[in-house]
């Protein structure tokens, strides 16, 4: 279970406002990627977001590029949750690699308005708030290995050793 | 039920049959990173325990995004690549060869069958060459790296099909844009496209790799040009099952234009016609090829581009910046008051020279729009065909192509 503050955005929120180009070559620690979180999408964001603060966006959350400091810097910045009606496909690889928690709710416009706090129940897979209550689809079987080990990083580590353990 | 190409290809890869939206292992033909995912993706790679790489012949690295070198840093960054590719022996293409998916292309390092994962979004490209190719981020890619294999969920597929011919003063980036203002910037997420029909089997290489390069201004996994498959157990068979099957009339198709701030806000150019434009940059792994070029420098040819324009010009190799200055081009683009500048990302990212000043609009043949895309979040982009920034340029005001070329 996790609860947090909410910051709204709309469609089509691209990986360049959310980990501006600029910065993509400017070798840093993961924790500094942090800082820059949405600087081209949100200022007030950018300069107030907490830790434990929750994102709730509409279609196509992460298109663009296929930088992953995009959901790395959100995952550094504290953020515990991105909200969408839907992402792009390489911010959500991204972002299961990364182990942010991205969750697909088709009614994610109507959780809530931005700074009203929210609940998420992972287990049964609802969403609250003072609006009701709201369905997000659990991840794929398939990649459930990848959430559990906390990214590809771990999942690929213990994958190896499994494989050198079974020779 | 027949399969698409993606199904077919992955079940190659996969060593097992799939359907769509299985997910699978499959082996990775080549990688490719460039030097803004490359670092990050060494630095996974070596996370991971990685000592030596699973395919160190079709492992590539590229250095294109920020060539040649503006600091220190990235300096570092750079040579960080050179030494892990000196080490390791995979292929390297230093600053003086040209915009990664352009190299990959020219250096016939992509063959039609091939599975490939790109550390960047446009790795889509190589559907023009009858590959699956598509764009990860660099952890990814170091995984990948590491035991030359990925999981991939096989896409379902949607299919475009056009049929005819373009007209005179219309190009294949019209026709890719006029797709994605229809099928918006999600239109194919997750999904694979198949562009198909005789209008697309007349496109070249070079326009089919524009058309491709762009599917993932739409959402797509990947996109492939059925022209381009000779290989008869990729194409994809009649009875296929598709998503969704669109047909386009190549006739009916006019000069289009991205307006800002995202990809899919395509007007007609007549549309968005009479825009004032500081700014014309022609280049791109999109639009930045020896027939693009050929196209700007014909419209060019003893004209000069209106005052206050500042006008860019960036082939994306350096082979094709040679070919360029044997045929008279650069002539043609220096006379005409252009910059020349380096063949590389150069000014689509915002990373290099070129930034505009707040308010300016800037009109490009790249493949993004995005505020801040080309280094100032103030600027406002628009993208369009090469023969409509060339006329552009000339006017200062955005430019429907079909009126000068007619003349």
């Amino acid at each position: 279970m996790i609860a947090g503050r909410v910051w709204k955005f709309g469609d089509d929120v691209n990986t360049d406002v959310i980990f501006p180009g600029r910065y993509t070559y400017e070798p840093m620690s993961d924790e500094a990627m942090g800082k820059y979180a949405l600087e081209d999408a949100d200022s007030a964001f950018n300069q107030e977001a907490k830790p434990g603060d929750i994102i709730i966006a509409g279609k196509n959350w992460g298109c663009g590029s296929s930088r992953e400091q995009a959901a790395k810097c959100l995952k550094e910045r504290g953020v515990a949750a991105v909200i969408a009606k839907g992402f792009a496909r390489i911010f959500y690889r991204n972002a299961l690699n990364e182990g942010l928690l991205i969750l697909v709710c088709s009614e994610a416009d109507q959780i809530a308005q931005e700074g009203e706090s929210i609940s998420v129940d992972t287990e049964r897979c609802i969403i609250r708030s003072v609006h009701g209550e709201y369905r997000f689809q659990p991840y794929p079987a398939y990649v459930q290995g990848l959430v559990e080990a906390g990214g590809l990083i771990p999942y690929t580590i213990q994958r190896l050793r499994e494989r050198e353990g079974e020779k | 039920m027949g399969y698409t190409f993606a199904e077919k290809l992955i079940a190659r890869k996969a060593h097992q049959e799939v359907h769509a939206g299985d997910c699978v292992i499959v082996d990775v033909d080549v990688m490719m990173a460039s030097d803004t995912t490359g670092p990050i993706a060494i630095r996974a790679f070596e996370n991971m325990g990685g000592k030596r790489l699973a395919k160190k012949g079709s492992t590539v690295f590229v250095l294109d995004h920020a060539t040649p070198c503006p600091n220190e840093r990235i300096a570092g960054l750079h040579d960080l690549i050179r030494t892990f590719c000196r080490e390791q022996g995979s292929v390297f293409f230093d600053q003086n060869c040209g915009v990664c998916h352009q190299v990959m292309l020219e250096n016939r390092i992509v063959r039609e069958g091939d599975l490939v994962l790109g550390g960047d979004s446009h790795t889509c490209s190589y559907g023009a060459v009858g590959a699956f190719s598509t764009g990860v981020g660099s952890t990814d890619l170091g995984a990948a790296m590491l035991t030359g294999k990925t999981w991939l969920r096989v896409p379902e597929t949607t299919r475009i099909e056009l049929t005819g011919a373009l007209r005179h003063g219309v190009y294949a980036k019209d026709a890719i844009l006029k797709i994605i203002g229809d099928l918006t910037s999600d239109g194919v997420t997750y999904q694979s496209v198949e562009f198909a029909g005789d209008g697309f089997a007349r496109f070249t290489q070079e326009e089919a790799t524009t058309v491709c390069n762009m599917t993932i201004e739409m959402g797509g996994k990947n996109g492939v040009f059925v022209s381009a498959l000779t290989d008869p157990s990729l194409i994809p068979d009649a009875d296929a099952r598709y998503n969704r099957v669109l047909c386009y009339r190549a006739e009916e198709i006019v000069p289009m234009i991205s307006c800002p701030h995202t990809v899919d806000n395509v007007k007609t150019v007549v549309e968005a016609a009479g825009t004032k434009i500081e700014v014309a940059y022609i280049g791109s792994c999109t639009n930045g090829r020896l027939s693009d070029l050929a196209v700007a420098a014909e419209i060019l040819k003893g004209r000069h581009a209106a005052p206050g324009v500042r006008l860019m010009v960036c082939p994306a190799s350096n082979l094709i910046l040679k070919q360029a200055a044997a045929l008279g081009y650069l002539d043609t683009f220096i006379d005409a008051g252009a910059t020349i500048v380096t063949p590389g990302c150069s000014l689509c990212v915002g990373t290099l020279g070129g930034v505009p000043a707040d308010g300016e609009n800037v009109l490009s043949t790249t493949n993004r729009n995005f505020k801040g895309r080309m280094g100032n979040n103030k600027a406002n982009i628009y993208l369009a065909s090469p023969a409509t920034a060339a006329v552009s340029a000339l006017a200062g005001v955005i430019t429907d192509p079909r009126e000068v070329m007619a003349r």
